[in-house]
C-alpha cells in the first residue's frame, strides 16, 4: 500500500514536471516580449530577466512614433463590424435553413458548404481586381466584406444551423399561431436562444479578423489604415527593427485577446469542441 | 375575343394571386434570409474561382488586357525550377509539421484529460499562442532566434554551446519555422482531441480492465480507435493548414535564406502582388487549389474506411 503510494506520488511528480516544461516553453516567449518591451534600446542583447533600467517609455514611444491609437481602432472596429455581420447575416441563413421549408434549400447550403473547401488564398487574385475595378482597394470594405460573405461567414451559417435544428418545433409553431411573422420569430425567438452558439462564434469571429494578415497585406497601402497585425509586420522593415518598440507595440496588440480569452476561455474551448468534434 | 381577353385577364389576376400569396410566405422568407449568402457565394466565391481558372489561362502582366494562351501558363510551370523548389518546401513543411503538431497535441490531451488541480492553467498555457496573431508570434520568435545575443543563443552559451544563425542558414531556417508553426498551433489540436477523449464511454476502460488491459493497452485498443474521427479531422485540417502557410514565412524568413522557405502561398503572393505577373500566379493559385481539393476528398473517401464508428 505504501509503495503504491509512493509510486503514484513519483508519476505525478513526472506528470507535474512535464506539463510544466511545456507550458513554460509555450508561455516563455511571451514572458520574454513582455520584458524586451521595457528594455533600454542599448540592452536589446543583453541578457536581463528584469531590464535595468526599467523603460516605461518604449510604450509611450510607440504611440507617440507610430499612429498607433489608428491601428488600434482599424483592428476594433473591423473586428466587430465582421463579428456582427458574421452573425447576422450567419444566423439569418442557419435559422432559413435548419426550420423554413423552400425549394432547392439543401441544394442552396451544399453550395454554401463546399465554398468551405476553398482557400482565400487561391481567390485573392480575382478578388483583388474586383475590389480594385469597384474602386474599394485600400480602403476597410473588402477586410469587412469578404471575411462575412466568404467562407468564414458559410462556417457561421454551418454553426448556426447546427444550432437551430436541435431546437425544438413547438417552440415556433406557438409563436406562429399568434400570428408572428418570420423575421420576428428568428429575432424574438431563435436569437435568444442561440446564445451560446452567438457566443462561440463571436469569439472566434472576433480572434480571426483581429489576427487576420494576408488580406490587409494585400488591400490596404496607406499606414492610416493599417491594422495591427499589418501594422507590426511592416514595422519591422520601416525602422530597421527596433526591437523594444516591437515589442511594446506586440505587447499592446496582444493584451485586449488575451484579456478576452481570460473571461471567455471556458465558453471558447467548449465551443472550439463543439464545432470542431464532430 | 371577349372570351380570350377574359381568360387572359383570369391568368394575370391568377398570377397576381400567387405573387402576393408568395410573398409573405415560408418559401419567400427562406429565400430572402439566405439571399444575403447565396450572393455573397456568387461574387465572393463562385465567380472568382472561376475568374482565377480562366486568368490562369491568359498572360495578364496588370497593365494592358489579357491576352489567351492556353496552358502555356502551366507549361512553364513545369520547367520553372523556382516552382520546384517551392512545392518541396511546401512539401518539406508539411511532413515536417503535421506529425510533430497531432502527436505532440494527442500526447498533451492525453496528460490533461485528467482532473487534478492545475490542469486549466496549463491547458491556457498551450492554448495562447493559438490566440495570438501569427504575425506577433513571429516577431517574437524572430527575435528569440537572433543570431549573437539571442535569447536561444544565450541559453545555448550557458551550456558552452555556440549558437548557428537559425534563420540565416539554409539548413535550419525551415526547421526553426515549423518548430515555430507547431507551437502555435499545437493547442487548437489539443483541445478538438480533449473533447473526443470527453467523448470515450467510460465503461470501455472498465471492461478493458476488467480482461486486464494496461494502459498502454487501453490506449491502443480503447482509447485511439474511438478517437479516429478526430484524428483524422486535425490530421486533414494540419495538412490543409500547412499547405497555406505565409504570414511565419513573411515575418520571419520572407522566403530565404536564398529560396530555402519560399512556400506556395508565398510565391502566389510574390508573383502577384510583387510581380505583378497575375496570370501566372493564377495558375500557382489553381495548382494550390487543386492540392487542397484532393486531400478534401481524400477525407471524404477515406474516412469510411479507417474511421471508427460506433455500431
Amino acid at each position: 500500500m505504501n509503495n503504491r503510494k509512493k509510486k503514484s506520488f513519483g508519476t505525478k511528480v513526472i506528470f507535474y514536471g512535464i506539463l510544466t516544461l511545456v507550458s513554460l516553453i509555450m508561455i516563455v516567449p511571451f514572458l520574454w516580449m513582455i520584458n524586451t518591451s521595457f528594455k533600454d534600446a542599448t540592452k536589446i542583447f543583453t541578457f536581463q530577466w528584469i531590464p535595468d533600467p526599467f523603460r516605461w517609455q518604449n510604450y509611450l514611444d510607440v504611440l507617440e512614433k507610430t499612429p498607433f491609437h489608428l491601428f488600434y481602432f482599424n483592428s476594433i472596429y473591423i473586428a466587430i463590424l465582421v463579428t456582427i455581420g458574421t452573425i447576422f447575416f450567419g444566423s439569418l441563413a442557419g435559422y432559413a435553413f435548419a426550420k423554413l421549408s423552400f425549394r432547392g434549400s439543401s441544394i442552396l447550403f451544399l453550395c454554401l458548404l463546399s465554398t468551405m473547401m476553398i482557400p482565400v488564398e487561391v481567390i485573392t487574385i480575382p478578388l483583388f481586381l474586383l475590389m480594385r475595378d469597384l474602386g474599394l482597394v485600400n480602403t476597410h470594405i473588402p477586410l469587412i466584406g469578404i471575411p462575412i460573405l466568404g467562407p468564414a461567414g458559410v462556417f457561421g451559417v454551418f454553426v448556426m444551423r447546427q444550432f437551430f435544428l436541435l431546437v425544438p418545433k413547438e417552440l415556433e409553431e406557438a409563436a406562429k399561431l399568434d400570428g408572428c411573422s418570420y423575421f420576428r420569430i428568428y429575432w424574438s425567438i431563435m436569437l435568444p436562444l442561440a446564445k451560446p452558439a452567438i457566443a462561440t462564434l463571436t469569439i472566434f469571429t472576433f480572434l480571426t479578423s483581429w489576427n487576420e494578415f494576408y488580406e490587409p497585406l494585400i488591400y490596404i497601402n496607406s499606414k492610416e489604415l493599417m491594422t495591427l497585425p499589418l501594422a507590426l509586420a511592416l514595422f519591422t522593415d520601416e525602422v530597421g527593427t527596433k526591437w523594444e518598440l516591437l515589442m511594446s507595440a506586440s505587447v499592446m496588440a496582444t493584451v485586449p485577446l488575451l484579456i478576452v480569452f481570460f473571461f471567455a476561455q471556458k465558453q471558447f474551448i467548449e465551443g472550439v469542441s463543439m464545432t470542431g468534434g464532430k | 375575343m371577349e372570351a380570350n381577353l377574359n381568360t387572359s385577364a383570369q391568368l394575370s389576376l391568377e398570377k397576381e394571386r400567387r405573387r402576393k400569396k408568395f410573398i409573405g410566405s415560408e418559401a419567400f422568407y427562406g429565400y430572402l434570409f439566405v439571399s444575403p449568402m447565396v450572393l455573397g457565394f456568387l461574387v465572393v466565391m463562385l465567380g472568382p474561382l472561376l475568374y482565377s481558372f480562366y486568368m490562369s489561362l491568359t498572360d495578364w502582366q496588370l497593365l494592358g488586357d489579357p491576352n489567351f494562351i492556353g496552358l502555356e501558363n502551366y507549361q512553364r510551370l513545369t520547367s520553372d525550377p523556382e516552382f520546384g523548389t517551392v512545392l518541396k518546401n511546401t512539401l518539406i513543411f508539411s511532413v515536417g509539421l503535421v506529425p510533430v503538431n497531432i502527436i505532440l497535441a494527442l500526447m498533451l490531451a492525453l496528460l490533461l484529460h485528467r482532473n487534478l488541480p492545475g490542469m486549466g492553467i496549463f491547458r491556457t498555457a498551450i492554448f495562447i499562442p493559438v490566440m495570438t496573431s501569427i504575425v506577433v508570434w513571429s516577431i517574437i520568435w524572430k527575435y528569440m532566434f537572433a543570431t549573437d545575443e539571442g535569447f536561444i543563443n544565450q541559453i545555448l552559451q550557458v551550456f558552452s554551446i555556440e549558437g548557428p544563425a537559425w534563420l540565416y542558414d539554409p539548413k535550419l531556417a525551415m526547421a526553426a519555422v515549423i518548430v515555430v508553426s507547431a507551437m502555435k498551433n499545437v493547442g487548437l489540436n489539443m483541445v478538438l482531441f480533449l473533447a473526443a477523449l470527453q467523448q470515450v464511454p467510460r465503461t470501455l476502460y472498465e471492461a478493458s480492465y476488467l480482461d486486464g488491459a494496461n494502459k498502454s493497452k487501453q490506449f491502443w485498443y480503447v482509447t485511439l480507435p474511438m478517437i479516429t474521427p478526430t484524428v483524422f479531422l486535425t490530421l486533414i485540417l494540419t495538412v490543409i493548414g500547412s499547405m497555406k502557410v505565409f504570414g511565419q514565412i513573411y515575418v520571419m524568413t520572407g522566403g530565404g535564406p536564398g529560396n530555402h522557405t519560399k512556400v506556395l502561398v508565398y510565391y502566389i503572393w510574390e508573383t502577384a502582388f510583387k510581380l505583378f505577373d497575375f496570370g501566372y500566379a493564377s495558375a500557382i493559385a489553381i495548382i494550390l487549389f487543386l492540392i487542397i481539393l484532393v486531400f478534401t476528398i481524400a477525407q471524404w473517401v477515406l474516412r469510411k474506411r479507417w474511421v471508427f464508428h460506433e455500431q
